[in-house]
């Protein structure tokens, strides 16, 4: 066995280990570390088909900071897992007959699987081998040359998403207070501070203050 | 001999095993210094005069503190999450380990030569996060539990001004290599041809983010003693605490080489005319991890919520400007080429 086999296999089985270990684990907080393995798996894969840069993408963008984001959310959560054990029971049959259910589309589907005669010709388009030309400017070259256009309108499309989100939660509470940065900087020590003199067993005056 | 070790897997495997080897018991050793280095200049600005006891100048006290905390016993809480809570530690250690695998010391001399090699430290130490997290969550406690979340805001949100300012770097020299990003550094004109010149404000904010990427004071609010206790540690002693304090420190000695070779040339010799060399690259990592341990001397911690709003609303809007202005620059070539080392495709 070459050394990339035996990576591939470890990688893979880790993958799959992972994975089933996300749906099986009773902690959530467990399911999302689990997760986060099965994504470094795939991640050591990619660097083994040569596709680094991908790699590198998954973990940076998945892993440094999504399931980050994830786990915090998760950890947050307020389970209760008798609860959840006793609904469980209740959703299994419903549950397994969507299972059933998918699992026959499926066998369906690729039961009469064709591919369009366009398809291999597609898949034989000229890519350039990793060993001329390192991944990222392949990738440059693709997203940043040959679909420009498509590449920024996509951009646009996840700006007005994001756009969207904002403007459907934003909502002005005027009970809440809210901290104004500019003005807290500005604040002159002399209107805002004063010193009394106090005399000696005196009753104090000033705000709230109580001498003794 | 030497055709054993680049021809067979086996050799191949115990050559790099062998490289990884030497550097990371150097880098260790070297911590062991740079600590005791640490609390010396700490110590040294609050007029005190810091560990001096074991060996001469106290220079072996990294070494007894070690000893001292593999001997301790290992407590783990009832409440805790048992396997979490060990991974966690050793998550944080790693992490800050195999990142050195990419940093080039002189030229040739890395362990593995990545195409990726930036982008893989940046996913390297968006990892470092885990083993805090996991930390806090396992310890099943208050402090601790505040402090990873604190945590976790903090590095996500300075990696995105980190990797902007990295993305200006990668601009101006047309690749992700390291051995390639020091490599076009080089000129004539000696440290006037490094990345600081041009980048010169993003010199300033990069240092500012590592600062808080690794929990550094004035940034360690995770771990802040007046408000957390200890933060995401409070729950862990002995091994397991000394596993979380070395990877610490090995992410900011990582910081400091991956400033000198973004900014400061790597190993590249600042006078023209004197030869490069290893030494180049110590000595600028010594000066920054100078600086690093000063700014602890020197500034008071900074508020949570001041953190954040540096991190979102200062340094994001600067680095982002800043890619701009350098993409155009380098497009277009302005101030002689300052700004782009490479062929562009135009």
């Amino acid at each position: 066995m070459t050394v990339t086999a035996f990576a591939f296999y470890v990688f893979a089985i880790s993958a799959i280990g992972a994975g089933i270990l996300v749906v099986f684990s009773r902690n959530p907080v467990h399911s999302v570390l689990w997760l986060i393995l099965a994504f470094i798996s795939a991640a050591g894969l990619f660097v083994l088909m040569g596709a680094e840069f991908v790699a590198m993408l998954l973990l940076i963008v998945y892993i440094g900071a999504v399931a980050v984001l994830f786990l915090f959310v998760v950890m947050m959560l307020d389970v209760d897992f008798a609860e959840l054990k006793a609904s469980m029971a209740e959703y299994l049959p419903l549950g397994l007959l969507i299972g059933v259910v998918l699992l026959i589309e499926l066998g369906l589907v690729f039961a009469h699987w064709n591919f369009a005669p366009e398809a291999a010709a597609l898949r034989a388009s000229p890519t350039p081998s990793p060993a001329e030309i390192a991944n990222t400017q392949a990738l440059g070259a693709v997203l940043y040359d040959q679909y420009v256009y498509l590449f920024e309108i996509a951009g646009l499309i996840l700006l007005v998403a994001m756009v969207g989100a904002i403007v459907l939660t934003l909502r002005h509470r005027p009970d809440v207070k809210r901290q104004d940065v500019v003005a807290q900087m500005h604040r002159d020590p002399k209107a805002a501070v004063t010193l009394i003199d106090m005399k000696p067993g005196q009753e104090g005056r000033a705000h709230g203050f109580r001498g003794k | 001999m030497m055709e054993f070790f680049t021809n067979t897997n086996l050799g191949i495997f115990l050559w790099t095993l062998g490289q990884a080897l030497i550097v990371i018991v150097a880098i260790l050793v070297a911590l062991a210094f740079l600590l005791y280095a640490d609390r010396k200049i700490w110590a040294a600005v609050q007029l005190r005069r810091g560990p001096n006891v074991v060996g001469a100048f106290g220079l072996l006290q990294s070494f007894a503190d070690f000893i001292k905390y593999i001997f301790k016993e290992i407590v783990i809480p009832a409440g805790a999450d048992k396997a979490v809570f060990i991974l966690a530690p050793m998550i944080s250690l790693v992490m800050a380990t195999i990142a050195w695998a990419v940093i080039p010391f002189n030229e040739g001399w890395v362990v593995a030569d990545l195409n990726v090699g930036i982008l893989y430290i940046f996913a390297v130490s968006g990892l470092e996060v885990y083993g805090v997290i996991m930390g806090g969550w396992a310890s099943n406690s208050k402090y601790p539990f505040l402090g990873s979340l604190r945590s976790a805001a903090q590095m996500i949100s300075y990696e995105v001004s980190i990797g902007f300012i990295i993305v200006g770097v990668l601009l101006s020299v047309g690749s992700l290599n390291l051995t390639e990003i020091v490599m076009a550094q080089k000129s004539d004109f000696g440290l006037l041809g490094w990345f600081w010149l041009p980048h010169l404000p993003m010199v300033v904010l990069f240092f500012v983010s590592a600062l808080a990427e690794t929990n550094r004071p004035p940034f360690d609010l995770p771990e802040a003693e007046s408000e957390l206790v200890a933060g995401y540690m409070v729950e862990y002693s002995s091994t397991p605490f000394l596993l979380f304090m070395i990877g610490e420190y090995l992410a900011i000695v990582l910081m400091t080489a991956l400033m000198s070779i973004l900014f400061f040339g790597g190993w590249l010799s600042p006078i023209p005319g004197l030869a490069d060399g290893l030494h180049w690259m110590v000595l600028k990592m010594l000066v920054l991890f100078f600086l690093i341990s000063m700014v602890k001397a020197i500034v008071p911690r900074y508020r949570y919520d001041q953190l954040m709003r540096i991190g979102w609303k200062v340094f994001l809007p600067l680095s982002l400007g800043w890619v701009v202005w350098v993409a155009l620059a380098a497009r277009y070539e302005w101030l002689w080429g300052l700004y782009v080392r490479w062929q562009t495709g135009a």
